[in-house]
């Protein structure tokens, strides 16, 4: 992966969408209450998990709330809803995105993935979730969704990283439980299982 | 001894929910009719609420109701420093003065804007010293201080007696709290060498990654929360007398907790889940509150910061005889708890010192709510003391890892302020186990060896935490198709206790782990008591629960069997989920035959009479509503003898750049003594998470205030500085004694807290060593204040200084 490239996309992605997460933490509105039309389109055909989705999204409405509050994604965590921690962390395009500080508007040619689209119809879990089973690398697990996009992320740029390339690959995302080492762990297993 | 589960890796039932999205947290839920709560918090640190005008907001087009601190509390707020539901007198910044409930939450938060609060502006004060001092700042509404069972009190020191204590000299003023053992003077005397020094450790929230959102609706009469918790039962039994529903009519809801550390444990911790079932009662509608994280960095709880004194004596021969203590510890603006007293008692039962003087005082201080935190007390201390430990094995001559052997506790010892013996301990084991895994005698050899700007630095700590305790309950049940139900409170934080402790329940029973099932998640699933899952007990004090509910029950499927084929109960035997004649192993029942037997014959067998006369209230609620329905193993614990204690040990080499301050973990050994391990990788987990927290505490977390308005600088993830992948080794090595605890069935002890405390001890270790000995007498330090040093420059901030810059 290259992550320089992530990085800027990202913070251009914030500075584009007008900082979406507001410096008093308010959360951006969960329900379809009307409002007055903006300067853009209400209904929009978004591509998440492999399905193109219809969905009413507010123009300042981020890509997390869209996926929680609109579609019932609710594997996508918000911890701090301000691009801190990457509890909220989805692929856009194969890019590992922070779904908090990005507008759902700014990603809607684009091809969004989230945990619940990495298994298979048949119950196989992804390779990053095997290994993640197998490793037990979840402690509380609110941070887990996150970071397996962003391992799943890295290892389409890098299948076979080592262990520094992986610490720097999940270095966007914040565990409390400080389960790193296990999360790490689960990431190289998961490159053996590929 | 030969288990069939103890000990092994087993996959927890709620990984694959963790690793697909599908486990839900509170905030996932949603009910048909939600509406939005929000919370207009105080934006000044200390305050009176004078009026509050809703009327524009309550007239707004979806806007559904007002809750204040008068509806909750109509006789007035208690008295107290403990966090409230909301409140009319704030007492740190961010703290809950109302909610508003409407259709979405743009709409709350608009309706609150229009909302005008009048506040009385009252004087604050961010460090307990500026408050001690005469004429300063009281951060409570009469005064600086609670006195348990006194109430609110004012302490006050002389400006010469802060002044002498910031400049380092040993506190003049009488403590609130003390304890002693021993002749601490003639220890003092008897010492080759005594070192004395001011310190500080700073308090940090903590920061769960989950938000302590919560979602609430009544139904037919019964509360339904869902919330957040360390243990269902525990935060449940609290929770409804908060709200003021009895608890027959309580359910709460709690599949998994993202993060607890402390303050999840109990419901006066987290009384902000309150809200939303107050307000739903209120309004009649159902009603989820989600908590920001500047909201959750306010009221999420912060460790106790500590402004102390310490003189210890140590003995030619390396001997701890005396360590003599004295804490001011930061209450702050609610909250506050017993890290001071918990420090001194850790010293006496880590070294194992001669005698020991505690003084302590906690005062408050307008900034975040406090309580306990992962090893609350034992894990500051083990950071301060860890470099005297070194510089007196350097001034006696003594080898680092020698003097710790010196003064290690070890079985048939005792400790702490009442001097009390371990049930086991095993720390001269694990220290040996380190070194050796650690390779300790070549690394010591690049001690302080300095390349270019960068110096090594070994680190050796060791960390401690009372670990179990009993008195609780247990309840499993044998269905008639032959499955075993353990029914257990213990909370889904991350810890995989709520599956580690029933494995013990079917390790009874020798049942294989696929015919098991776990009932928890919500208490109308009916769960026994159990322990707040804090103080690292769960292991020891749930495996004593579940072991002994699986004996009633095999004690019952042994009479049952009796009861049909004859003879006595003592004449039968187990296994392959049989039981049968120990003379005659042909004659026999199944599991299920049994259960099906006890369910017809109903009485003591099913629940529903016979009970422990001692069961606590909650779960005879449950067992109760459980009667009747499959054969029942009950069991009420009796008090255990001794102290179960959990220890760690550390090793680690740092890289110390002097040019930057900053230091690479190059390599980190951590060894538990946590008696028999039950699930390995649940332990692995604790040891590694807690060296990331010990990181943390060594190195950067702390609380930062803006001094001429008491505003948080520190509002989030970001500024606390929680420790990130790349502050932490890419690999911490792991290991443990397993050596069985006699006060356990199963034999085994908590690790979660001293996992931290080790690593914060060695860590510290690490950087004075790689400094030539140099003792900073704090935490964290920081790269700021390892510049400094190496630039000889003098620090301009103020000494002992909390919730501020420091170095």
């Amino acid at each position: 992966m290259n992550l320089n490239l992530t990085r800027r996309r990202f913070i251009k992605g914030v500075i584009a969408s007008g900082a979406a997460a507001t410096t008093t933490g308010v959360w951006v509105a969960a329900n379809g209450a009307a409002r007055p039309a903006g300067a853009v389109e209400r209904m929009i055909r978004i591509n998440i998990n492999g399905q193109v989705r219809t969905v009413d999204v507010a123009p300042q409405e981020t890509l997390a709330s869209t996926l929680r509050y609109k579609l019932g994604l609710t594997g996508t965590k918000l911890g701090c809803n301000r691009g801190e921690c990457g509890a909220c962390t989805v692929l856009v395009d194969d890019v590992s995105t922070y779904a908090c500080s990005v507008l759902t508007h700014s990603v809607k040619n684009g091809r969004v993935e989230t945990v619940e689209g990495l298994e298979s119809a048949d119950g196989t879990l992804h390779p990053v979730q095997q290994a993640f089973v197998e490793e037990l690398a979840p402690q509380c697990g609110y941070c887990t969704p996150g970071q397996i996009m962003a391992a799943v992320g890295l290892l389409r740029e890098n299948p076979n990283p080592t262990r520094e390339e992986a610490r720097q690959g999940l270095s966007g995302n914040i565990c409390r439980c400080g389960s790193y080492d296990s999360y790490l762990d689960g990431v190289m297993r998961a490159a053996q299982i590929g | 001894m030969a288990y069939m589960h103890i000990g092994k890796d087993f996959v927890p039932p709620d990984v694959n929910g963790k690793v697909t999205g599908r486990i839900k947290y509170a905030e996932d839920y949603t009910r048909e009719g939600m509406v939005y709560a929000r919370l207009l918090t105080s934006p000044i640190p200390h305050a009176r609420v004078v009026n509050i005008d809703a009327t524009e907001a309550l007239a707004m087009d979806g806007v559904f109701g007002l809750l204040t601190a008068d509806d909750v509390y109509p006789d007035g707020e208690p008295q107290s420093t403990g966090l409230k539901v909301l409140t009319n007198e704030p007492t740190l910044v961010g703290e809950p003065i109302l909610a508003l409930a409407a259709i979405d939450e743009k709409t709350a938060e608009t309706a609150i804007s229009k909302i005008s609060v009048t506040f009385e502006r009252l004087p604050f004060v961010l460090d307990p010293l500026d408050s001690l001092a005469e004429g300063g700042p009281d951060a409570y509404n009469g005064g600086n201080t609670y006195v348990f069972r006194q109430g609110f009190a004012s302490e006050k020191w002389s400006a010469d007696q802060v002044a002498s204590f910031r400049a380092g000299n040993e506190p003049t003023a009488e403590p609130q709290q003390t304890f002693a053992y021993g002749d601490l003077d003639a220890a003092l005397g008897e010492s080759a060498f005594v070192y004395e020094t001011a310190f500080t450790t700073a308090g940090y929230p903590h920061q769960s990654m989950e938000p302590r959102s919560a979602m609430a609706y009544w139904e037919n009469g019964k509360l339904y929360l869902h919330g957040t918790s360390q243990s269902l039962s525990a935060l449940a039994d609290g929770m409804a007398s908060i709200v003021g529903v009895p608890q027959e009519d309580f359910v709460f809801i709690n599949e998994a907790t993202g993060g607890g550390f402390g303050q999840r444990a109990r419901a006066n911790s987290i009384p902000s889940m309150a809200i939303p079932a107050k307000m739903s009662q209120k309004i009649n509608r159902p009603v989820m509150m989600r908590v920001t994280r500047d909201e959750e960095t306010a009221i999420g709880g912060a460790r106790q910061g500590f402004q102390g004194w310490i003189k210890c004596g140590f003995k030619a021969d390396g001997t701890m005889a005396a360590a003599d203590l004295y804490i001011i510890s930061d209450n702050g603006g609610k909250g506050g708890g017993g890290d001071a007293y918990s420090a001194a008692d850790c010293i006496s039962i880590l070294y194992q010192t001669e005698a020991v003087r505690f003084r302590g005082t906690s005062i408050g201080s307008n900034t975040g709510h406090r309580g306990a935190q992962r090893g609350p007390g034992q894990n500051q201390i083990a950071a301060i003391i860890a470099p005297i430990l070194d510089k007196a094995a350097e001034e006696l001559g003594i080898d680092r890892l020698k003097i710790r052997q010196i003064n290690t506790p070890q079985n048939g010892d005792v400790g702490g302020a009442r001097q009390i013996p371990f049930t086991s301990a095993y720390m001269p084991e694990a220290l040996k186990m380190g070194a050796e895994q650690f390779n300790l005698e070549e690394r010591m050899a690049r001690s302080r060896k300095r390349n270019g700007t960068k110096v090594t630095g070994i680190g050796i700590g060791q960390g401690y935490h009372d670990a179990g305790r009993s008195g609780m309950d247990g309840i499993v049940r044998l269905t008639a198709d032959g499955r075993l139900k353990v029914h257990n409170g213990v909370g889904n934080l991350g810890t995989y206790s709520y599956a580690s402790t029933s494995r013990a329940a079917a390790e009874v029973l020798q049942m294989p782990w696929e015919h098991v099932d776990i009932v928890t998640g919500r208490t109308d699933r009916h769960l026994p008591i159990t322990s707040p899952q804090d103080g690292s007990n769960s292991i020891f004090t749930n495996t004593r629960t579940n072991y002994g509910a699986a004996m009633d029950l095999l004690n019952k499927m042994k009479e049952l069997a009796a009861m049909e084929l004859g003879g006595d109960a003592a004449d039968y035997d187990f296994a392959d989920e049989r039981v049968f004649k120990t003379a005659a192993p042909s004659e026999g029942m199944t599991f299920a035959e049994i259960a099906q037997k006890g369910i017809a014959l109903g009485g003591k067998f099913t629940g529903a009479s016979d009970l422990p006369e001692e069961l606590n209230d909650f779960t005879k609620i449950s067992v109760n509503r459980l009667a009747g329905e499959s054969l029942m193993g009950i069991y009420h614990d009796t008090p255990h003898n001794n102290n179960p204690p959990g220890f760690t040990v550390t090793f680690t080499e740092i890289e110390m750049d002097i040019e930057t301050g900053k230091y690479d973990i190059v390599e980190m050994v951590t060894i538990g003594d946590c008696g028999t391990v039950v699930h390995p990788q649940g332990l692995k987990n604790q040891l590694v998470g807690g060296a990331v927290w010990g990181i943390g505490l060594a190195g950067y977390e702390r609380h930062l205030y803006d001094p001429q308005n008491g505003l948080p600088a520190s509002t989030g993830y970001w500024q606390s500085k929680i420790p990130t992948m790349m502050d932490t080794p890419a690999k911490i090595k792991t290991g443990w004694v397993d050596l069985p605890d006699p006060e356990n069935p199963v034999g085994a002890r908590g690790i979660g807290e001293p996992a931290m405390g080790a690593v914060a001890a060695a860590l510290a270790s690490a950087i004075s060593d790689s400094l030539d000995g140099h003792l900073f007498s704090a935490a964290p330090v920081t790269a700021d204040m390892i510049i400094n040093h190496v630039a000889g420059v003098t620090s301009e901030a103020v000494p002992l200084a909390q919730n501020n810059f420091r170095g």
